[in-house]
């Protein structure tokens, strides 16, 4: 891309604005620092946020920038059938995570999702899926960086180079100095700038098509036509946009791929645990579901009109690819000053995606790296120390998987891929071990191991030609759902031949077992029906079926 | 879910526990102030660039005077935000190891 085609007329007041930020979320991180005297406060911000500020970081730290330009490309490309990744995805899974799986995070008191796995099975899963967080965090965070890099050269004309480091200096900064509780409050401040910056460019948007009649008469005459004006009418086939079956959509997508990433990444379940109690802890991603079932609105739509009022958009290289979609109607709409905020909320998420990679990774590897297998008894200070470094270690890995990431040319579906590889079998290894207490610690670790193998297999039989999907989106769904079935079979074998864990070993952690206590923390005010767990998240899978009728 | 007894023990958590009733995290400032400041700044420099937009902006963003607006709402959210902590300062949290039962 040589992105002199995409370059902004950016003035003086615009970079003011983005100043103004940087400066904004460095100051954030030190008055964070204040905050931090134990390796707890750095890593889980000592357990003490409220349900607002950690459910906003919880669906911020998946705003990356893949996310925003990535579903907008996905909107230009697959038309209405995007929102199937937010509302038959994203919510379900969230309130899943919220009212049935915190309790075992939040109860149990570990302070990570493998630590989850040591406890529940046994060391060698426990290392296992440490070791392939860590080094999915670092390629992941070098991917946000790069995509970080690849806006700021095409948008303001700054070299790759500079935009990787400084993109990486920033966010090194605030998180070695605040910890989480400075990615965390960071990631409040740019859920809100992302979409302050968001918002101006769908309005003018859709005024430009008409408003939304305008629009979805004119899609239906681009190359994507009727049908990319339906979620579900056409998923009886695969002779859709998306090239999937409903049944693909619901068990892969909905089910397999949605419930393994939202509650089996680190990334993400983190921010819950830094919740101030129980109660807290279980609102935290389904308050982050409600703004999730809103932002299709300012990206599926912008992509939507970038395939209507961008001629040529969908070209294989080049300025048209459909990742330029929001980068397009922010050059073709704005002018000075909502451009400087809409620049600013783009640079705000990715360094919100790549913020969660980051202190997902330093605590996974201080606590279930360096103090379960090499350095087990110092003090905690030590640890502390440790989870700077770690840090610095991540982001000076990120910037090298940066140039990794510039080798591949379809970044979201090589994202995808990943997903279907770690996450899919990961969940199911959860979801089977917390609700059936049988379940042995081999079974946990061969399942975890073979589920894996079985998806990445099938992943490089795709790419070499051997196994033919439509698309690759439906290979990721498919991946995930027999990486889901194999784990499921390996338990089930392998179970019956090996010991069970002792009751006692399984208190808390297990569905049934008992040692949850649900009231044990509660705060005044926590009673209130609105903060009821189960109805928040009731209300939110409704709102999403709901939401499909106008576009079913 | 029963209330009967404790979670499974874990040294590396215990002591991790244990840690947590020395936090600092109770000096956290309110993260409401920092956005309301953000927003208030905004607000004030979009809305006066609003007000003296030319023609040709306001053509670019067909015909809408969208500084104007998108300015108005940032500074009216970052008010909101601001009054918002005034009304209902955060509570000093509890100390860990004596939290309020009810």
């Amino acid at each position: 891309m040589d992105g002199e085609g995409l370059r902004l007329n950016m003035n003086g007041l615009d970079y003011l604005i983005l100043a103004l930020y940087f400066v904004t979320v460095l100051g954030v991180g030190f008055a964070a620092r204040r905050a931090i005297r134990t390796s707890v406060d750095f890593f889980l911000s000592g357990r003490s946020l409220p349900a607002w500020v950690t459910g906003l970081a919880f669906v911020s730290a998946n705003l990356g920038a893949l996310e925003i330009i990535g579903m907008a490309a996905n909107g230009a490309q697959y038309g209405v059938m995007t929102v199937h990744y937010y509302w038959i995805g994203a919510v379900p899974a969230m309130v899943f995570l919220g009212i049935v799986m915190m309790p075992f995070y939040y109860g149990s008191k570990v302070r990570s999702v493998p630590e989850y796995l040591r406890l529940r099975f046994n060391r060698p899963t426990h290392l296992l899926n440490a070791i392939s967080f860590a080094v999915a965090q670092v390629l992941i965070a070098g991917v946000n960086l790069y995509a970080l890099a690849l806006v700021m050269q095409a948008l303001l004309g700054w070299p790759l180079w500079t935009a990787i480091v400084v993109g990486a200096a920033i966010v090194l900064a605030y998180i070695t100095i605040g910890g989480l509780s400075g990615a965390i409050y960071n990631e409040v401040l740019q859920f809100f700038v992302i979409l302050a910056g968001l918002i101006p460019v769908t309005v003018i948007g859709l005024v430009k098509v008409g408003g939304w009649n305008g629009l979805m008469d004119a899609v239906g005459d681009t190359k994507l036509g009727e049908a990319g004006l339906h979620a579900w009418q056409d998923t009886g086939s695969t002779a859709n946009p998306l090239g999937a079956h409903w049944i693909g959509i619901v068990f892969g997508l909905g089910f397999v791929l949605s419930f393994g990433y939202w509650t089996t990444n680190f990334a993400e379940v983190q921010r819950a645990l830094s919740a101030k109690n129980m109660s807290a802890a279980r609102r935290t991603p389904i308050i982050a579901a409600y703004p999730k079932l809103f932002i299709p609105l300012v990206t599926v739509i912008p992509g939507l009109v970038a395939l209507v009022t961008v001629k040529g958009l969908g070209a294989e290289s080049g300025d048209l690819q459909y990742n330029n979609a929001i980068p397009l109607l922010m050059r073709d709409l704005l002018p000075n000053g909502v451009l400087g905020v809409a620049v600013t909320g783009l640079l705000a998420s990715f360094m919100a995606g790549m913020a969660a990679n980051v202190s997902g990774f330093n605590t996974v590897f201080t606590y279930d790296i360096w103090q379960a297998y090499i350095r087990r008894d110092r003090s905690d200070e030590y640890y502390l120390r440790v989870g700077r470094w770690a840090t610095v270690a991540a982001v000076v890995i990120g910037i090298g998987t940066a140039f990794i990431a510039a080798g591949f040319s379809n970044i979201m579906n090589y994202i995808q891929a990943l997903f279907s590889v770690f996450n899919a079998p990961l969940f199911a290894t959860f979801i089977i071990g917390m609700f059936w207490k049988r379940m042995s610690a081999l079974a946990g670790f061969w399942s975890l191991l073979l589920g894996t193998l079985v998806s990445l297999s099938l992943y490089l039989l795709y790419k070499g030609g051997v196994v033919d999907f439509n698309s690759d989106l439906e290979e990721s769904f498919w991946g995930a759902g027999l990486a889901f079935v194999t784990a499921v079979v390996v338990a089930a074998i392998v179970t019956p031949l090996t010991s069970p864990k002792r009751d006692e070993e399984l208190r808390g952690l297990v569905y049934g077992m008992g040692g949850v206590d649900l009231k044990g923390d509660v705060l005044v005010g926590d009673a209130a029906w609105y903060r009821s767990p189960v109805l928040l998240g009731l209300i939110a899978v409704a709102l999403a079926a709901l939401f499909y009728i106008p576009v079913f | 879910m029963s209330n009967d007894g404790q979670p499974a023990q874990d040294p590396l958590i215990d002591k991790a526990q244990a840690e947590q009733r020395r936090s600092a995290a109770a000096r956290l400032f309110d993260i409401r102030r920092v956005i309301g400041g953000l927003f208030v700044a905004y607000g004030v420099i979009v809305t006066l660039i609003g007000i003296f937009d030319s023609r040709a902006e306001i053509d670019k963003a067909e015909g809408v005077r969208i500084n104007l607006w998108a300015g108005l709402a940032m500074l009216v959210f970052g008010l909101l935000m601001l009054l918002w902590q005034w009304w209902r300062p955060a509570e000093a949290p509890a100390p860990n190891e004596q939290q309020p039962d009810a």
